[in-house]
């Protein structure tokens, strides 16, 4: 008994805490992860595996000698730069040269987040920034058939197999098809099943959108993300490309808006706080990708819409704060 | 319009099957009891015995002439052995009496109250909020001539972890907690009478409904902290909102705990003084249960009668562990808002904050808020000491419920930030 006694510590209320620390949801966000980071090393192959661990290792290191040299204490225990390494190579092309994902990687650490503050402290999404950094500073490396957009290296896998066919993503050219005749070239439907499945165009994460979802409703289930972001999110890409008399559901698969709507608008530090304001956000997001698609010249415009709702964030929370118990109107 | 639901709230692990069928006993009468002289909310009692008295059970040892007090009165027949200060539960120094027991007691017997009217027995009784507010019932048995009390609630819901005091007191003594709230009812002219229940508690929920009759409803709410607090309870009851600095009266409703109800039925029907109440001591120790403790008996002492700790012990709790107070000492008495001794292991206990933690805007805090408030924003300012940002976000409607440092996962010390922020707000005169 004098043992515990000597151990008893003081402290203010409540004594208890809930089991989730800031480590578990990290660590969770990477479980929802991994299925479709290891389907996209299973199909595309070592590229991919080299991207993931360059962008992720290069994510560690950056965080980790900013803490040393700026005398810090060591962070990389809370799982954050862990995350926005992998987030990054998830959003990465499979065949960027693994100098500009090194690149993406220090930018996404050392100038979104740590020269912010560190973790909580970033109004942007670290693994955006340096994603949307490497792709305008180095829009060619990132495409290879420039005149058809920006995000176009990826080796086509037809029927016939990999036959290095650098051929644009399916987004790509139906917004050519679209800007051209108005009409499309190919058949849409016929791309939702490998869209869902097995679609080696675009990035890592665009390698399957169920394994995506599944990842996605398993944070939704486990209380970590609030479904409020993907459902405005996805909604409203679905709703304006039925606007704009596009096929809502290819629209929703293809491109970045799964990763995005379920893993990157979803960064608590960048996203608004209260529920109401995580709809506008969601539905936000929603509509500047559609926009980028439909209007703009951009036709993979996930990153650029994200980014553009992290900065309104603060706004959003600003203008939707809760109404206080007891109070009938907010300022009463 | 019942809602049953309020805003935000969560649901820890009840950890109360340690204790929820363990009957109430008695707890030996320890060597020396030591009873501090303010043991409820409002102005503190001044000893009315000397050392060297003889005081018999129930006689008053402590007493002022003040509107919002309640007197003390000796638990048991013996000696005054010394006045001085005493430590508390709450980390207070404050004026004490010491007693040094009889050894032959009768604790069926004491020295009944007396008083004019029922009030007056109340207030005589010397019998505060037993959930842990001990606030002097009378006040509340006293409401302002301009608001009608429509409703009585007992508040039954217990949502702390840990703590089953009042759960055992409502299946053992269901007609003691229905008698009361009969009394209240009347004594306040209450239109309707209502025994609030949360739903792990199917067995006080079936004793009461035996009990009471076609005038006392027993209500069953959701499980989910914090049912108990009053403004949730009453908008999960009733759908009203207390008004911003109104009195939960403005709504029509009062609010008493079940253990003060059976305290305030005691007193009326029995001349009742309040000398012992229910504790649960649990956690980590050898024999958890529910110990009926006369008031002044050492927390030290409890936990040896309760076998003592089994185990490494990191905190040890007066009241739960959501609001109430680590101890730093075990030698401070029980009084009368001590509803449980809880020692958590380590492991169970939060771990003690260290360093400035970054809030990661996750937004936990915000949704589980059950008062509408922005926990981390207040929290921000107060960090900074930005004390009139911190006032704008209405630190005062924070109930102290502890919801916003429970839900943290990077373990900011929300709720204590808060309380900063609101001692500097009522400080500067906001209301």
């Amino acid at each position: 008994m004098d043992d515990a006694v000597e151990r008893r510590v003081v402290g203010p209320a409540p004594h208890i805490a809930a089991p989730t620390t800031c480590t578990h949801i990290m660590l969770w966000v990477v479980a929802a992860l991994a299925p479709s980071a290891l389907w996209a090393v299973v199909t595309m192959g070592w590229v991919a595996a080299q991207l993931l661990l360059i962008c992720i290792g290069v994510a560690l290191a950056t965080e980790y000698l900013w803490n040393a040299i700026a005398r810090r204490p060591q962070t990389l225990t809370d799982g954050s730069a862990l995350v926005t390494g992998l987030l990054l190579a998830m959003s990465l092309p499979p065949r960027t040269p693994w100098w500009v994902a090194a690149a993406a990687a220090f930018v996404a650490i050392g100038l979104a987040k740590q020269l912010f503050g560190g973790l909580g402290h970033n109004l942007f999404n670290p693994a955006l920034v340096g994603r949307a950094f490497v792709a305008v500073s180095w829009a060619g490396v990132f495409a290879a058939a420039p005149s058809r957009g920006w995000f176009q290296t990826l080796p086509e896998v037809t029927a016939e197999g990999f036959d290095a066919i650098s051929g644009a993503t399916r987004l790509a050219v139906a917004a050519a098809d679209r800007a051209a005749s108005g009409a499309y070239g190919f058949d849409l439907a016929a791309q939702y099943q490998p869209l869902l499945l097995r679609n080696l165009e675009g990035s890592l994460g665009e390698v399957s959108a169920a394994l995506l979802i599944a990842g996605g409703l398993l944070l939704i289930v486990r209380g970590i993300i609030d479904w409020r972001i993907p459902a405005g999110y996805i909604g409203t890409m679905a709703l304006v490309s039925w606007a704009f008399g596009a096929d809502a559901l290819f629209h929703i698969l293809a491109g970045g808006v799964m990763l995005g709507a379920f893993f990157m608008a979803t960064d608590y530090v960048s996203s608004p706080m209260s529920k109401t304001g995580r709809i506008v956000y969601g539905v936000g997001c929603g509509l500047f990708n559609a926009v980028g698609r439909f209007v703009g010249a951009m036709p993979e415009s996930t990153t650029f819409a994200i980014l553009f709702m992290n900065g309104l964030a603060p706004l959003i929370d600003r203008m939707t704060r809760p109404r206080t118990f007891g109070w009938v109107k907010r300022d009463a | 319009m019942a809602r049953q639901v309020f805003r935000g709230g969560v649901h820890p692990p009840e950890h109360k099957e340690a204790t929820s069928a363990s009957a109430i006993q008695w707890a030996p009468v320890p060597a020396r009891l030591v009873l501090p002289m303010s043991q409820h909310l409002g102005a503190p009692c001044v000893p009315t015995v000397a050392v060297g008295d003889r005081v018999a059970r129930g006689q008053v040892i402590g007493s002022v002439d003040a509107m919002v007090s309640a007197p003390i009165h000796s638990p048991v027949a013996g000696t005054v052995t010394g006045i001085s200060d005493t430590l508390t539960t709450g980390g207070a120094r404050v004026a004490a009496v010491t007693i040094e027991p009889d050894a032959e007691q009768d604790l069926q017997g004491y020295v009944t109250v007396t008083a004019d009217d029922e009030r007056g027995r109340v207030r005589a009784a010397g019998i505060v909020g037993l959930g842990g507010a001990t606030f002097p019932s009378v006040v509340k048995l006293t409401p302002p001539k301009d608001m009608h009390i429509e409703v009585v609630i007992l508040n039954g819901c217990e949502c702390e972890p840990f703590l089953t005091c009042d759960h055992r007191l409502m299946v053992e003594q269901p007609e003691r907690v229905v008698a009361g709230a009969r009394h209240i009812g009347r004594l306040v002219g209450a239109k309707r009478i209502v025994i609030a229940v949360e739903s792990n508690k199917p067995d006080a929920v079936e004793a009461l409904r035996a009990e009471a009759g076609s005038d006392v409803e027993v209500q069953v709410l959701p499980t989910r902290y914090p049912q108990g607090a009053e403004k949730q309870l009453i908008y999960a009851l009733l759908g009203a909102e207390v008004p911003h600095g109104k009195l939960p009266a403005a709504t029509g409703a009062l609010v008493h705990n079940v253990a003060t109800a059976a305290a305030i039925a005691d007193a009326l029907e029995y001349g009742k003084p309040l000398t012992e109440r229910i504790v649960t001591v649990t956690g980590e120790v050898a024999r958890p249960g529910n110990y009926r403790v006369v008031l002044g008996t050492l927390v030290s002492e409890l936990i040896e009668i309760a076998g003592g700790f089994s185990g490494p012990v990191e905190r040890v709790i007066a009241g739960g562990p959501m609001t109430g107070q680590a101890l730093a000492s075990l030698d401070v008495p029980v009084t009368k808002g001590t509803s449980g001794i809880v020692a958590l292991a380590p492991g169970v206990a939060a771990p003690a904050i260290s360093g400035d933690q970054p809030c990661i805007r996750c937004g936990r805090c915000t949704v589980g808020c059950p008062m509408g408030l922005e926990p981390y924003a207040i929290a921000n300012y107060a960090n900074r000491r930005m004390w009139d940002s911190a006032a704008a976000r209405r630190p005062i409607d924070c109930i102290e419920c502890g919801v916003c440092s429970y839900v943290c996962p990077t373990r900011r010390p929300l709720l204590q930030l808060i309380r900063l922020a609101k001692a500097a707000a009522l400080a500067k005169g906001v209301s």
